[in-house]
């Protein structure tokens, strides 16, 4: 098993892509079995039997597993599904390997987990020699993860190889024979696990010791956000929130832990302003908000980081300028009588673009032909500018390189230092003990009590991230 | 082969893109010239001459412009904030009706007030109209796209209704129009004597507001910012749906002042066969004026002067003159072409 590790943006989900025919690579070719694989033939790279499980999956949740894992195997002209003659290998096949799963079962039913074990068995089916796992972990919980573990071990027991990605160090050291380090689009290096270590690995990934950002003690100031036993309408598949009850001081960053789709997604965009509470209210320093909306929300000072800033936090196909008044454009600032003022706007987008080191080619690019760590200043930048007394930070280094994490984590303190109270959501453990004053776990829509830094091992956080003690803690 | 983003061109070079689509669309239809036994260049030169040859040709182009200047800013507006109006059809003929209503001798008022006040009801009867359809997609999220097409064919049977009914001019004969408007409520004509009016003049007017508008308002800015990508504009504050229903107004307001123009500036009443498709054609020429609403005036004259250019040339070089819809319907599909390759580069693997 070989684990290919890197920091978010080394290009780990790149290379694996490019391996399994999704992208096309600019030079070089990729041989598999001694045999030269055509670039972008997804097709050829599955007859030859290579097998990739996606970070995020890719399955028809209207389906059965059976039909989710015959699904292109069978001819497209052939009369019907041969639904016994797979039924068969997949039960053999779960057995053989750990893997239970009913092949009757609708997907869309399936815990995340189970699901990940349909990927696996679709991979597997298609008479896979070497599999990929992309991040494989990040949706699991630690349990699931000590399972899924034991599952890969029997297949290299079998002969199967395993390219394994990650970016925990953790996870490669227990689970890899092999480890190659990618940074920033090189190989910055290879060991055999057994004769190496996590401070030797973590010296490759990010290039040189990187220094955390130095956190100075807090000084704990007002009460600034209150949640007051809120629910939330429950949509779809997503975890709702159940009564839950939340305070944010001034001064403090308050980490929000926990696996991922456990209610996070509802949290942020309650404190948003893009959900409405269902029950409870929601109190800003001591006047309790009604009319809930993203408007209400900025008109609080509250600060908005969204998860994912390519759909939610910008407006692609608009420019630098247009998307960094979007959240102002009504103030005096930047328009009145209802016509914008593009002279105030740009040199807005000036002094952001300034400030926060963006490397772009114009105020009036595209945003979207903005690197992601560009995209995220911006998107800090916009955020930052009018002093918050509340900042909700949703997951705010996510995929960004080295440095731009660091960026990040600096700004975010500096606003702490100001007195701004900050919930930083992240399924990044170590980010969230790096930076929290206080950590919270959520699971299953219900908040654990908070925990001062240092308080909680992580082991004792992360049997409450898989719903363990979450009354009694 | 796939597509990859780029940059955006500069306004020269975007320039370059609709001057090759419409090269390209004379190259596909010289096919269908020779496939009626003409030549292509004799053919176009009779549609050029048909369409520009002549002050009357011309005058005749841009009477034709007009209408589609209105559908097609309509279009435009809606199609930015990414509200599929369908419908630019049966609002231009709600307009026709309002013009009729008011403008038959309801109101014995002198033109400078008759006028405006016809225009205004006009519009809002239009603005109405789209409102439904808007309200019923923000609300209940039933598509637009279904219920302003069908909206159409509603509108145009109620017309019927109306011109077999309250609507019908008892001086007729028995046909079914309405009777003519008072001197009072007709635009004058531009030149003395010929059928241009200034309906021409508002329509060219009203390109400038909807371009000052989309450009310079905060309205503007909110119709762009909730078209590119409403879930983001939501999430900024932007009040998603009510931006919608202020451009669904904004877009039914204008394609009814289509109605009002070709009732009031050049049949004089009302009959069903008032509009020989606007409000569709409107979806063509905003599509080839890239939602641009000063590029909308260009692209009408140009859609229009293909229809009378094609005309023109029916009767003398005796290819049908239905040649003109394949010419426009190509260069909507060429023009469609080019705006991709105008936000996108191709790459061959």
């Amino acid at each position: 098993m070989i684990a290919l590790l890197g920091e978010n943006g080394a290009g780990k989900t790149t290379l694996m892509n490019i391996l399994f025919g999704h992208y096309v690579a600019d030079e070089g070719a990729v041989e598999a079995f001694g045999k030269r694989l055509p670039p972008g033939d997804p097709r050829a790279a599955l007859d030859t039997g290579i097998g990739m499980v996606h970070q995020h999956f890719t399955l028809a949740d209207n389906m059965t597993v059976l039909e989710n894992i015959a699904l292109g195997t069978q001819g497209m002209w052939s009369w019907k599904l041969d639904r016994v003659g797979a039924r068969e290998r997949i039960e053999k096949m779960s057995f053989e390997f750990g893997l239970a799963v009913d092949p009757e079962a609708s997907v869309g039913s399936l815990s995340v987990g189970e699901r990940q074990r349909v990927e696996i068995l679709k991979a597997l089916y298609r008479d896979a020699r070497i599999l990929i796992l992309d991040e494989p972990t990040a949706v699991l919980t630690p349990a699931e993860t000590e399972a899924l573990f034991a599952t890969l071990k029997l297949l290299v027991a079998q002969g199967l190889s395993i390219i394994f990605i990650s970016h925990k160090l953790n996870e490669v050291m227990a689970v890899s024979n092999r480890v190659l380090v990618l940074r920033s689009g090189r190989l910055a290096g290879e060991r055999v696990t057994a004769d190496t270590n996590r401070g030797e690995l973590a010296a490759l990934m990010v290039g040189q010791e990187v220094e955390p950002a130095p956190v100075p003690p807090s000084e704990p100031g007002p009460l600034q956000l209150v949640l007051n036993a809120i629910s939330t309408q429950k949509r779809g598949s997503g975890v709702s929130l159940d009564r839950i009850s939340l305070s944010l001081l001034g001064g403090e960053i308050t980490g929000l832990a926990g696996v991922s789709g456990n209610g996070q997604a509802a949290l942020a965009a309650l404190i948003a302003g893009v959900e409405v509470p269902t029950s409870g209210e929601i109190i800003v320093r001591g006047t309790t908000a009604r009319d809930w909306s993203p408007r209400a929300a900025l008109a609080a000072g509250i600060a908005r980081i969204p998860e994912d800033r390519h759909a939610v936090g910008t407006i692609g196909d608009m420019s630098v300028t247009e998307n960094v008044i979007a959240e102002r454009y009504r103030t005096p600032r930047f328009s009145s009588r209802g016509f914008l003022d593009w002279k105030a706007s740009r040199a807005f987008a000036e002094e952001i673009i300034a400030d926060y080191d963006v490397k772009c080619p114009s105020p009036e690019a595209r945003i979207r032909l903005l690197s992601g760590g560009n995209m995220q200043k911006l998107i800090l930048g916009r955020a930052l500018d009018p002093q918050p007394s509340v900042i909700l930070a949703n997951q705010p280094t996510r995929g960004l390189d080295v440095g731009a994490v660091g960026y990040v984590h600096r700004k975010l303190l500096e606003a702490r230092g100001r007195g701004a109270a900050i919930l930083l959501i992240s399924e990044d453990l170590e980010e969230i003990l790096a930076l929290s004053d206080r950590i919270i776990v959520i699971s299953k829509g219900q908040l654990s009590p908070p925990s001062a830094r240092g308080q909680r091992s992580v082991a004792q956080l992360g049997q409450l991230m898989a719903g363990h003690g979450m009354e009694t803690a | 082969m796939r597509l990859e983003p780029k940059p955006a061109p500069a306004l020269v070079v975007a320039l370059l893109y609709p001057i090759a689509a419409i090269v390209l669309t004379l190259a596909f239809t010289s096919l269908l010239v020779l496939a009626a036994g003409a030549s292509p260049f004799s053919v176009f030169y009779l549609v050029w001459r048909g369409a520009a040859g002549s002050q009357f040709a011309l005058l005749e182009t841009l009477t034709r412009a007009t209408p589609l200047i209105f559908t097609g800013l309509a279009v435009a507006v809606a199609f930015r904030a990414k509200l599929w109006n369908i419908g630019a059809e049966a609002q231009l003929y709600i307009g026709g009706v309002v013009t009729v209503v008011l403008g038959t001798g309801l109101l014995p008022l002198p033109s400078f007030l008759l006028i405006p006040i016809i225009m205004i009801a006009a519009m809002a009867a239009g603005a109405l109209l789209l409102l439904g359809p808007a309200v019923l997609k923000t609300r209940f999220g039933v598509d637009e796209v279904v219920t302003t097409l069908l909206l159409n064919f509603i509108v145009l049977l109620f017309v019927s209704m109306l011109l077999e009914g309250p609507l019908k001019d008892p001086m007729g004969l028995g046909w079914p129009q309405s009777s003519k408007v008072i001197a009072e409520a007709q635009l004058a004509r531009i030149i003395h004597g010929k059928r241009l009016h200034y309906g021409f003049a508002m329509a060219i007017v009203s390109a400038f507001i909807v371009w000052i508008v989309m450009k310079k308002t905060v309205l503007g800015y909110e119709m762009r910012a909730v078209g590119h990508n409403p879930q983001a504009a939501a999430y900024a504050g932007i009040p998603v749906n009510r931006v919608l229903m202020k451009t669904a107004l904004l877009s039914g307001g204008l394609a009814a002042l289509a109605g009002f123009c070709e009732v009031s500036g050049l049949k004089g009443n009302l009959t069903l066969d008032l509009s020989p498709g606007y409000g569709y054609s409107g979806i063509v020429v905003a599509m080839l004026a890239m939602l641009n609403p000063i590029g909308v005036v260009a692209s009408a004259i140009f859609v229009a002067g293909i229809f009378v250019g094609a005309d023109a040339m029916s009767r003398s070089a005796g290819v049908p003159s239905y040649i003109a819809d394949v010419m426009v319907a190509t260069a909507l599909l060429t023009m469609v072409v080019a705006i991709l390759f105008t936000r996108f580069r191709l790459r061959w693997k």
